[in-house]
């Protein structure tokens, strides 16, 4: 602060004016968003938990204690689509930061052109996922899709391959559109985070002798440390909580192949309305993220804490 | 800098690892657009083959033919995202401004309540909301689409807006209300119009954000095909027989159009705003 003497002066003006005061002012200001988020988010989440101890359907239901969430842990299916569900994020989170790590490292390197490939970079993130995954369903043609086409032209497939139309390819096809999605913010981040890091250690590194590699690993990676962190937490929420994606190219499909827990979800409440199971597959994901993020939160304090970073 | 010249075969690898990455990125766009461009007769043609003599905007044309509702999906799109950035905007002014300058109790506890709202994917709060749109009867119209939209975005909003609001300087603020401004007045007239360029980059990342999400609510709370946006009209395109791939792909890359041209005039900005609080002041 400039003005440290006129604080003092400032401080008992307000204090004098009679009015709000400043916490009443705060919440008057905050009151309808938070009244909004209140309405919207916070109380349907309650009610998707009083709703997933009752067997709701299209009309109001029973109370049924605690049978919806032992009908679903019992059932080898629910854990396998948890097993997957992880898997998916998992796979996705690391591809997307690897690749994102390498991306912002190469739109940071000292060439001509940086800025165009910069902005080249970002239309996945602008555009609606759901019309992106358009062009993916395309590409994951059998017939006459690129992928398959191409494949075959270099001789990778004897034939037509329909990339969505067995388990295994479905699922993993899914990842790649997945981390297609997520790849360009984490990118974004990661080369917003390097160019915050000081030249002065580099230059010092240099003069030392140290080469690219070395710098790379010693300086870039534990000053952004805090932001790989916390991207590989964010990425992993979204990517958990997945729809669009998984719903245009297979919805869920084929054979359950890629149905993660949300999509589950999604089918058994609202493709089937059945509120009640719905809502207790709901509150298991809502309990799985909360506990995931706890304990990345504490691993997030500890990673912060080795780096120095407050 | 010295440190920073690559040698020619260095130059040559990064210039080569980033067309494999822009590849990876870029894509579907570009298959896209090639889809766009050629005649059916082309596409279901086995072995693929990239070019055709029969590049034509045909496609372009036939589309709205073939969809006539296309024209009112992409209206409703960008209606559906304008409402939700304007009301959004609404409710998070205050509320950035709130967070980024008066001191009060459970300041960080509630706006941490706020930011964990990004937790739930809409999908987990479907069930009851489907049963709120019924009773209040919202379901089948725009307001279903529009409301669950502006809540998914408020957190993200207020984050954003505040990292602009902080920036102001403060002095200019406390002079009005030395001069004897109300509270109300000073946010108003001095601190407003200083935020302008800030508020416009939060409000396009809304908008984008907004025209983003649509595809869900429409899904799941609409069913009338006039008020759909166009990420659900897309779907028109698949036919009893087979898929009109081209016009599809003609339609969503009209669809986009408008968010690209305000991506593009913006980027620099929105690049900065939104990668602010990754960077160590």
């Amino acid at each position: 602060m400039v003005d440290t003497a006129a604080q003092p002066a400032f401080a008992a003006i307000k204090a004098k004016r009679r009015g709000l005061t400043e916490a009443w002012f705060a919440w008057v200001l905050i009151l309808p968003a938070l009244a909004f988020i209140g309405v919207i988010v916070a109380w349907p989440l309650l009610e998707t938990i009083r709703l997933s101890f009752t067997d709701t359907g299209m009309t109001s239901g029973q109370w049924v204690g605690l049978d919806n969430y032992t009908a679903m842990l019992s059932s080898p299916k629910f854990l396998e689509i948890v097993g997957r569900t992880f898997l998916w994020m998992v796979l996705s989170v690391s591809l997307k930061l690897i690749i994102g790590l390498i991306g912002a490292s190469l739109l940071s390197a000292a060439v001509p052109g940086r800025a165009l490939f910069r902005m080249l970079v970002m239309p996945p993130w602008v555009i609606p996922i759901a019309i992106g995954c358009f062009g993916w369903l395309w590409l994951y043609n059998g017939q006459f899709g690129f992928l398959s086409g191409m494949a075959q032209r270099f001789g990778l497939l004897s034939g037509p391959f329909e990339f969505l139309a067995y388990k295994n390819s479905a699922f993993y096809s899914a990842i790649v559109t997945d981390v297609w999605v997520g790849t360009p913010l984490v990118s974004l981040f990661f080369l917003a985070a390097m160019q915050g890091v000081s030249r002065d250690l580099y230059e010092a590194a240099w003069v030392d002798g140290a080469g690219r590699w070395y710098r790379f690993r010693r300086i870039t990676i534990p000053q952004i440390m805090p932001v790989i962190v916390s991207m590989a937490l964010l990425s992993a929420i979204w990517t958990f909580n997945s729809f669009d994606i998984i719903w245009v190219l297979t919805q869920g499909g084929p054979r359950g192949g890629t149905t993660t827990m949300i999509i589950d979800t999604y089918k058994t409440a609202i493709g089937n309305f059945k509120f009640g199971e719905g809502s207790t597959r709901a509150v298991a994901i809502v309990v799985l993220l909360g506990l995931f993020s706890l304990l990345y939160l504490t691993l997030l304090n500890r990673v912060n804490k080795y780096y120095g970073v407050k | 800098m010295l440190m920073d010249r690559y040698n020619l075969l260095q130059k040559i690898g990064i210039y080569i690892c980033i067309a494999m990455f822009l590849t990876f990125v870029l894509l579907p766009f570009v298959e896209m657009i090639r889809t766009s461009l050629s005649p059916m007769s082309h596409l279901f043609h086995a072995p693929y083959e990239i070019w055709t003599n029969e590049f034509s905007f045909q496609a372009y044309h036939d589309m709205w033919i073939k969809v006539p509702l296309l024209g009112r999906y992409i209206v409703n799109s960008m209606y559906i995202a304008s409402m939700v950035t304007a009301i959004t905007m609404i409710l998070v002014i205050p509320a950035a401004y709130a967070y980024a300058r008066l001191e009060f109790p459970f300041k960080s506890i509630s706006l941490g309540a706020f930011l964990a709202v990004n937790m739930f994917a809409g999908a987990v709060l479907l069930i009851p909301l489907y049963r709120v749109m019924h009773t209040l009867g919202l379901l089948n119209t725009y307001w279903s689409m529009i409301i669950p939209g502006i809540a998914f975005l408020i957190p993200t909003g207020i984050w954003l807006l505040r990292g602009y609001l902080e920036k102001i300087p403060k002095e200019l603020e406390e002079a009005a209300y030395v001069d004897g401004a109300s509270r109300l007045y000073t946010l108003r007239r001095v601190v407003l119009p200083l935020a302008t360029p800030g508020l416009i980059v939060v409000g396009v990342s809304v908008f984008i954000g907004a025209y983003a999400q649509q595809y869900l609510f429409a899904v799941t709370f609409n069913q009338i095909r006039e008020y759909q946006p166009l990420a659900a009209g897309l779907f028109e395109f698949f036919g009893y027989q087979s898929v009109e791939w081209n016009q599809m792909m003609a339609a969503a890359l009209t669809g986009i159009l408008p968010v690209m041209v305000v991506f593009l005039a913006l980027q620099k900005y929105l690049v900065a705003g939104l990668t602010a609080g990754a960077v160590k002041e």
